[in-house]
């Protein structure tokens, strides 16, 4: 995906978007797939409906704070979310992201995106161009060695490739 | 001459963080900002986030556990199985201890954070990756314990290492004495409100007379919910409290573990001191930690529920503060007195010191050991439209049943005061009361 940018559309929410909003613990049971399709209903009940793969996540700060249940990314990744763009995110909520091979792009300026505007985002560079409004948002650059996990596809194709390495050695 | 171009190194002070960050990172000292490869000395899950998800991956990749000795797994989230879908989940945990030969397998004895220094497993200094939000819990005792998502713990447990962010840090100094009523968890709910819960990749380190006078219970309600104000970890170094309580509990400590402190001189982000003499009770309002004020604003709302359990609120002490308020007394009529102790040994203690016959007597359900409501999987779920005042950490919208149903959060003394008076409500009006009665 290297300079490669994905165009979708916004999907627009508030601050503090949490876990339990994400994936709700009643439903952890279900299969992966199930769960997704209830990501957010409590305060969206047709995202899952509406969303379509390639769109983007846009939100206040501190998305995803809350449990460490990594299935609020896995959903978003199911749905086919392109990237999730916020101000700030929770800790491990970031973390698991980018170990799904989900971008997750700190941008200060998040808010300037509205609901249903064309985006065409570049993870690696960190550049969101808002097609609809005609500007240019910067995001922090992920961190190296967490970028090339990402573009391995996350963390467990990462440890694939080291352990293939390390069969080689 | 090459000595002399040598940039020169500025010791500055060290916070606890970047003392316990360059210890694992093999490193003699760490700025904030530096991303640092750290060696995990404990690794803990629970079925919920471990075995599950690792086992599919453990397999495709043909990897083993890293060292199986360092390994924890605990059954709390869906212990006891009520279908056939948590029955599964739970075998499946039980299998992969054993194939693996995890070295410290519980299975439901208790909350995931509790059985950490119930077991004597904690030590100053050490490194500790839980698969679990509120993993900084153990942070009490000394130990930089961060929480991690079921990947990151994945690639813990194959490789017994992972990465972090040195963290900048706030300060939360304590001073002063509690008054009656009041306690570790009205501290929390006030810092949710002071600090919000958006410190993501920052450490909370708390200090202070207000810090030495607490016991180890006390400390882990703030270790526990640094969780709820996003901070990696919650620190508090140790002192003698610590090494006994790890003593009394089989664990290892040594004098030289006291030497796990914060710098005089260290830099800090933030330092917030609160005075434990001012605080009055607080509470939690739908749907946030950070919904908080102190309880005159919200008394008198009427509740359906009443739950005494999660890592942060059922443990002994927590216990013994409801029973202070439950003794002689009734619940109110159409009130429901749930109670979750966190561990099967708080249930025993709990049982052999009377305070089970006291909450028994003034109308509890006593309930299985395992995180149940709080994390919505157990017994005591919320309908629509109903109201519960609970003693655990988060009350996010639908995290306990239904998403129409509302959570306030509050200490044990306040759960149990609101769970007689059927509404929402001050513990201390309700000492004054009963002493007016006497
Ligand atoms: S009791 Fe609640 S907060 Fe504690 S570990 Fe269980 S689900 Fe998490």
């Amino acid at each position: 995906m290297t300079g490669t940018a994905q165009t979708g559309r916004a999907f627009v929410f508030g601050d503090n978007i949490d876990t339990d909003l994400l994936a709700p613990g009643h439903l952890m049971k279900l299969s992966a797939e199930d769960l997704a399709q209830h990501c957010l209903e409590a305060i969206a009940p047709d995202f899952t409906k509406s969303i379509q793969p390639g769109d983007f996540v846009v939100a206040g700060k501190n998305f995803g704070l809350g449990s460490s249940r990594e299935q609020a990314a896995v959903s978003l990744r199911l749905l086919g979310v392109g990237a999730v763009i916020a101000p700030s995110f929770a800790r491990i909520f970031y973390r698991n992201a980018l170990n799904l091979g989900l971008p997750a792009l700190f941008c200060e300026r998040a808010d300037q995106i509205v609901e249903g505007d064309l985006l065409m985002v570049d993870p690696v560079l960190g550049k969101i161009t808002n097609t609809t409004r005609g500007e240019t948002l910067l995001c922090k650059p992920i961190p190296d060695h967490l970028m090339a996990m990402v573009r391995a596809g996350g963390l467990i194709a990462h440890l694939k490739t080291n352990a293939a390495h390390r069969d080689r050695a | 001459m090459a000595e002399a171009t040598k940039p020169q190194k500025v010791f500055s002070g060290q916070t606890l963080a970047q003392k316990l960050l360059a210890r694992a990172s093999g490193r003699d000292d760490v700025a904030p900002g530096d991303i640092v490869i750290i060696q995990v000395d404990l690794a803990m899950a629970h079925d919920s986030s471990g075995p599950r998800r690792w086992k599919p991956h453990l397999d495709a990749l043909g990897a083993t556990l890293w060292d199986p000795s360092r390994v924890v797994i605990v059954s709390d989230h869906y212990v006891p199985a009520v279908d056939t879908e948590s029955a599964a989940i739970l075998k499946l945990t039980r299998t992969f201890a054993k194939e693996q030969n995890v070295g410290h397998f519980f299975d439901m004895e208790g909350i995931c954070h509790a059985i950490l220094p119930q077991k004597g497993l904690l030590r100053p200094g050490i490194f500790v990756a839980g698969g679990d939000s509120h993993t900084p819990h153990a942070g009490a005792f000394g130990c930089y314990a961060a929480g991690f998502g079921a990947t990151d713990m994945l690639g813990i447990v194959v490789t017994g290492q992972t990465w972090t962010l040195v963290p900048e840090t706030i300060r939360v100094e304590l001073t002063g004495s509690f008054g009656r009523h009041v306690s570790a968890k009205d501290v929390m709910l006030l810092l949710c409100r002071e600090l919000g819960m958006d410190n993501a990749f920052k450490a909370i380190e708390y200090g202070g007379p207000g810090v030495t006078a607490m016991s180890m219970a006390e400390r882990m309600v703030l270790s526990n919910m640094a969780a709820e104000l996003g901070g990696e970890v919650g620190l508090i170094a140790a002192d003698r409290v610590t090494l006994d309580h790890i003593r009394a509990h089989g664990g290892e400590a040594s004098e030289a573990d006291l030497a796990w402190q914060p710098d005089p001189d260290a830099t800090y982000e933030r330092i917030l001191t609160i005075n434990l003499s001012d605080l009055e009770p607080q509470i939690a309002a739908p749907h946030s930690p950070a919904n908080s004020f102190p309880i005159g604003h919200a008394a008198g709302v009427p509740i359906d529920q009443a739950y005494i359990g999660a890592c942060v609120g059922a443990k002994l002490e927590d216990l013994h503060m409801a029973a202070q308020i439950l003794k002689g007394q009734r619940i109110a009529e159409g009130v429901r007195l749930l109670v979750a102790p966190a561990s099967s040994q708080v249930t025993a203690d709990a049982a052999a010191d009377g305070t089970l016959s006291i909450l028994l007597a003034a109308g509890a359900t006593l309930l299985p050991s395992g995180c149940g409501a709080c994390a919505g999987m157990g017994a005591g779920l919320l309908a629509a439209g109903e109201t519960c005042i609970s003693t655990t950490n988060r009350n996010f919208k639908g995290r306990m049943g239904h998403s129409e149903a509302l959570v306030y959060l509050g200490s044990p003394y306040t759960v149990a005061a609101s769970a007689i008076a059927g509404c929402v409500s001050d513990p201390r009006v309700h000492a004054a009361d009963l002493a007016g009665a006497a």
